[in-house]
């Protein structure tokens, strides 16, 4: 309408209520109601797991080691007797608590930053994007390799680590969203109703940047999972006994080689669904935000 | 073509910055070790005077900026450290051990390139049809794969059960002796010396481990030409073109393809970085005579100048295929450099 | 030669099935140019689309015919649809810069179609597409060849879309808005190739627009569309003599032309007297000298060259230019949004320009200088509704809250004509006339003395151009506002300005009383400016519509 440039086309339509908008695009697209139902089962296994398991999953028990899959082990035992099944559960508040810390960390970090750099620009700007071209500069998971390397074998530091080489996709957001908008009508027009340029930062153009965050938080929290998981599945961070999945996936793949399947395959499935879940909830954001997508 | 050339130049000058940067953050890696690092690089067996002996050989004893520059000086003869576990210089474990690791990065993407893009501009030349909700969920299947997971059941299946594949262990069974060295990469070595079976075994012993990294590398190049196809679909210059009467083929490749693969061309500095990340998991689990096998060994006896001599390598390998993207897409897009 | 019969065509959206065009019929003779004239969403450009049969995903002829020199357009396959198109007619767009592959040299694109239409080999194809850019008047043709579209202007990139258009010789050429975005001597320059081309070769042309006198301009006949429905057809003098519709009257009406005031744009029956403004005479605002320069890759670009002038209190003044000109850079320098490199702005007596832009805002002045900004869409924040938005300079600079804060809101949109409930609306749920009024109520919230309008109606379609022209009109009168009406377009400026500042290049190459400008303009660049604005024939008496 107010658009010269676009052609007149009728399928462009205003969007509704974002409630009506989240309603379509979930009755449209079943994948996303799928992901949104199995984000539920996992938070509710983070949360209830630990104490509805059927056994400890510490418990060793020498007599009924590696045992396939039975009625009383659902994912049969490991080499000491343990349970699998009680061990893939309770290890799930543990591998989402690692992923949710360490994107909340680069979300905020990230999102100060870019804000800062995209909205004044100058040396500021120039001196971040030197220093995320650095970071950037490392393999990801290499750069994580030798951070935890360097500041110790802690789930903290495999924590800081995951932030780290997810900070500069934030800021890089950030930083791209708040840039394209700074000079914007709507944020000249809060200049001219006597805003400060924090405020105007803050209230009128950081909100904007949200929706793009939104779609990159999701599939971090899948990254941020496999590169825990990945870290500790070379010895880094987590450390046996405590039940997680990369460890799970490690020790299990010892006996692999040998026909016990069920070792590694049921944490590796978990490790692996829960990541789906995560990027599948990454498209359906990414529709319920950007509705040209699919029409 | 001039003004090209000079962009090219200007690519190659932005990444000493870059490589100053990846130089600083080694070392600082290097001296946040908490406690002693002369301890961590003395290793766990030394004693006490071993310990103040490799801190004054280390210069630990001087001021960090002292210190920084002793680093660049033993970087610039090459000189990363001892090794523990191999009592060699680091650099020469690295440089012996980095075609295995090429080859097999190299020869995944490769795979998973071409599959990936046909599939994605396949996926977006038929929108909201089943092929594409297909490829939806293949594509973030894909990538939720853990690799190491992914290697271990690849393993489980084609060795375990189906025996047809060779044990994971290598780049090749023991039978064979390895191809004289030329390039260090054993098909094209095993090429040059007209040694067939060599070249099948060294294939055999690749394909289950390259197999893994492109089903990971995969889902990431897909969706991205997708995207970039439907978005070159949908611009006002193949409506132009559809104008104009061009032919399908003309219109699909010519014209939307091409533009397409720009932003394709961009993801592949990502993919690299997520490949030689994967990498390291992958050598773990094919037991694949790497660097990042190397490392995940040089982790567990804490040899740390070992570790530090692999992630600057892994970060300056990075840099050096980055750079090489950049220059691939200047080639390509005219507008770089011009305005 | 073209046959259009009851051709509806409908899009599929998740809101079910949209009919964006509606038992449409008309047709084009050989020779023939035919105006397709509409405001945006009346369906024009889908209908010439559907001609092509290359809609959009989603869209699909749903009845009708089209026939063309005898071939059923409508059942040809489309294998046959690639010989008509390009061939037999062909299409140029809007926006030729992104209308041209950007990665692909010119002179390729234009091998491309002859080469499809076996209209040259790969030996000659070189020669050929030279000769078709020479035909368009492109000079230096074969060094031009190798160019790359972002390395040409608008206007060549225009040129180059022609070329391609007419490479194969086609008997009909489409124009969807071929000049939208391109500025007014530029349109001229492009409109008049067409016109030529299509002449010499006997072609017929079908011009689809939103700018009814471009169309009266260059069209034998015009059908007007509304709603994806054909409203009315005739020839140009007729339909502006003796509009038959009562939407066709209304454009006509609203469209700007010699000899009609700001209220003749309106419907006969909502012309009420038009107020007069009171200008003192005392200075409101004096700018000296003032420059700007940008650092260029090649040494600082000056955008603004050192200009001077005065607005007295209570004057409108209208400065105008073309894209490129500085008008833009000048004003937000005066409503203190950037700072100038040298010069000075005196508001009232005071130095203004003293004050950095960036700690403007706690001013004293800054209530006083306020703007509305070009494209009402982009300057309102997508997640603030309409009334917050109209609040936020009260609640920051007037510090009003509560209760009074409401009743000051929807005092000002009423004083805008903003109907009261789409206060709590959402910017994307308000039509483009709706977010102008929201713009013009937020910055006239603080009874500002001088409101600077950037351009406030370019982005409107003309018939919602005329309300809002006429309210910026009574708002001045009621308020006692000074304006600096920024504009590319000399014909609205002359309706709501009484002096004007003519642009150029950075510089005020002239300037004077709006009418004096426009009846007897004294620099070459002003009279270029006029004639190349498309001039409507005369518009009717208003007693001989009376009787219609």
């Amino acid at each position: 309408m107010t658009n010269t440039t676009a052609p007149d086309r009728p399928g462009r339509q205003k969007r509704d209520t974002t409630l009506g908008h989240i309603a379509y695009v979930l009755r449209e697209n079943p994948v996303t109601l799928v992901a949104f139902a199995m984000l539920g089962f996992f938070l509710g296994s983070a949360i209830f797991g630990p104490s509805l398991v059927p056994f400890d999953p510490l418990a060793t028990n020498a007599a009924r080691a590696l045992e396939p899959p039975s009625w009383d082990h659902w994912f049969g035992t490991d080499n000491l007797g343990r349970d699998v099944f009680s061990r893939v559960v309770v290890a799930t508040r543990l591998d989402l608590t690692i992923s949710v810390a360490a994107v909340a960390l680069s979300f905020v970090t990230g999102s100060i930053l870019g804000s800062v750099a995209g909205y004044w620009g100058g040396w500021i700007d120039a001196v971040l994007n030197r220093f995320l071209d650095t970071i950037m500069a490392f393999p990801l998971f290499v750069l994580a390799m030798g951070v935890v390397a360097a500041l110790g074998n802690t789930i903290e530091n495999i924590i800081y680590a995951t932030a780290i080489i997810n900070v500069p996709f934030y800021a890089r957001v950030v930083r791209a969203e708040v840039n394209i908008r700074r000079n914007a009508g709507f944020a000249q027009a809060a200049k001219l109703a006597g805003n400060s340029d924090l405020r105007i930062l803050a209230v009128h153009i950081f909100p904007n940047a949200l929706p793009p965050m939104m779609v990159q938080v999701s599939l971090n929290l899948g990254w941020a999972i496999l590169n825990a998981a990945g870290l500790s599945f070379i010895g880094l961070g987590v450390r046996p006994p405590t039940p997680e999945w990369g460890i799970m996936v490690a020790e299990g793949a010892n006996f692999i080689v040998s026909g016990e399947w069920w070792l590694a395959l049921f944490p590796g499935l978990w490790l692996m669904l829960a990541v789906f879940t995560f990027n599948l909830m990454g498209d359906g954001l990414r529709d319920i935000v950007d509705p040209r997508k699919r029409s | 073509m001039n003004a090209r050339l000079k962009m090219i130049l200007g690519r190659v000058a932005q990444a000493i910055p870059v490589i100053a940067g990846v130089v600083v953050i080694s070392f600082l890696l290097t001296r946040a070790l908490p406690g002693d690092p002369a301890a961590y690089f003395a290793g766990p067996a030394a004693d006490e005077a071993s310990i103040a002996e490799i801190r004054e050989a280390l210069g630990l004893d001087k001021p960090l900026i002292e210190q920084f520059f002793f680093y660049l000086g033993d970087l610039s003869r090459g000189d990363l450290g001892t090794a523990l576990s191999t009592g060699q210089p680091v650099i020469a474990d690295l440089a012996g051990r980095l075609p295995a690791s090429l080859e097999l990065t190299l020869f995944a993407l490769t795979l998973s390139c071409a599959i990936a893009i046909p599939l994605g501009v396949l996926a977006a030349t038929r929108p909201g049809t089943w092929i594409d909700h297909l490829f939806r969920v293949l594509v973030t299947a894909g990538v939720s794969m853990p690799t190491f997971f992914t290697g271990i059941v690849l393993i489980y299946v084609f060795y375990y059960l189906l025996g047809i594949a060779p044990s994971p262990l290598g780049r090749l069974d023991f039978l064979f002796l390895s191809p004289p060295h030329v390039t260090g990469f054993y098909l094209i070595d095993a090429a040059i010396d007209r040694d067939f079976e060599t070249w099948l075994g060294a294939l055999k012993q690749l394909i289950l481990p390259a197999a893994t990294l492109a089903l990971f590398t995969l889902a990431p190049i897909a969706r991205m030409t997708r995207a970039a196809m439907l978005q070159a679909l949908s611009s006002d210059f193949i409506r132009t073109a559809r104008a104009a009467g061009l032919g399908r083929r003309k219109v699909l490749y010519g014209y939307a393809f091409r533009n397409a693969l720009l932003p394709v061309i961009t993801t592949l500095g990502m993919v690299f970085s997520f490949t030689l990340g994967a990498n390291v998991l992958v050598e773990k689990v094919f037991a694949w005579p790497g660097i990042g096998s190397y490392a995940v060994e040089a982790l567990v006896v804490s040899d740390y100048a070992a570790v530090q001599g692999f992630v600057l390598a892994m970060a300056l390998l990075f840099v050096l295929l980055n750079l090489i993207i950049d220059i691939a897409y200047a080639l390509i897009d005219p507008r770089i450099g011009l305005n | 030669m073209l046959e259009v019969k009851d051709l509806s065509v409908a899009f599929r959206t998740r809101k079910g099935e949209v009919e964006a065009v509606r038992g449409v019929s008309f047709d084009v003779k050989r020779g023939e140019t035919l105006g397709i004239v509409g405001e945006s969403g009346s369906g024009k450009s889908v209908t010439s689309y559907a001609l092509m049969r290359i809609l959009d995903a989603g869209g699909e002829i749903r009845s009708g015919n089209v026939t063309y020199g005898g071939i059923d357009l409508r059942a040809a396959s489309e294998r046959n649809m690639r010989d008509v198109r390009g061939r037999e007619m062909s299409m140029i767009f809007q926006n030729p810069r992104a209308a041209l592959n950007p990665i692909r040299k010119v002179g390729h694109q234009i091998e491309d179609v002859l080469i499809q239409h076996a209209r040259a080999t790969h030996q000659d194809a070189r020669e050929k597409a030279i000769r078709a850019m020479e035909d368009v008047r492109i000079n230096d043709a074969a060094a031009r060849y190798d160019a790359y579209p972002f390395e040409l202007s608008g206007g060549m990139c225009q040129r180059i879309v022609i070329a391609i258009a007419l490479a194969c010789d086609p008997r009909l050429l489409i124009a969807d808005e071929p000049t939208t975005g391109l500025d007014i001597t530029t349109q001229k320059a492009v409109m008049d190739l067409v016109r030529d081309l299509t002449r010499d070769r006997g072609m017929a042309m079908v011009l689809i627009t939103h700018d009814l006198g471009l169309a009266s301009q260059y069209c034998d006949r015009i059908v007007v569309m509304k709603d994806g429905e054909i409203v009315e057809e005739g020839d140009p003098q007729r339909l502006f003599s003796q509009p038959k519709h009562a939407y066709t009257r209304r454009l006509v009406d609203a469209t700007p032309r010699i000899g009609a005031s700001i209220r003749d744009l309106l419907p006969p029956e909502e012309r009420t007297p038009q107020p007069s403004h009171i200008i003192h005479d005392r200075p409101l605002l004096e700018v000296i000298d003032l420059a700007k320069s940008y650092p260029g890759k090649s040494g600082p670009v000056q955008a603004v060259k050192g200009i001077s002038f005065a607005i007295l209190a209570g004057q409108s003044v209208g400065l105008v230019g073309e894209s490129g000109s500085g008008k833009s850079t000048t004003s937000e320098m005066i409503a203190r949004l950037q700072d100038p490199t040298s010069g000075a702005i005196r508001f009232e007596g005071q130095h203004i320009a003293l004050t950095p832009a960036a700690r403007f805002t706690t001013h004293h002045a800054r209530r006083d200088i306020q703007m509305v900004f070009q494209d009402a869409t982009d300057s309102l924040n997508p997640r603030d509704t309409a009334g917050s938005a109209i609040a936020e300079p009260l609640k920051r600079i007037e510090k009003l809250k509560g209760a009074q804060l409401c009743a000051r809101v929807e005092e000002l949109a009423d004083l805008t004509g903003l109907p009261r409930p789409l206060l709590s609306r959402f910017p994307h749920q308000l039509s483009g006339g709706q977010k102008a009024r929201v713009g013009i109520a937020r910055a006239i919230a603080l009874e500002p003395k001088l409101l600077i309008l950037d351009e406030p109606t370019a982005a409107l379609d003309v018939s919602i151009q005329a309300l809002v022209l006429n309210l910026l009109v009574d708002l001045r009168a009621k308020l006692g506002m000074t304006y600096l009406f920024v504009s590319h377009d000399l014909n609205v400026v002359r309706l709501l300005c009484d002096e004007v500042l003519v642009m150029k290049d950075g510089e005020i190459v002239d300037r004077g009383p709006a009418a004096k400008i426009m009846s007897n303009p004294d620099h070459p660049y002003t009279r270029s400016l006029i004639s190349a604005a498309p001039q409507p024939p005369t518009a009717p008496e208003p007693e001989k519509r009376a009787v219609n």
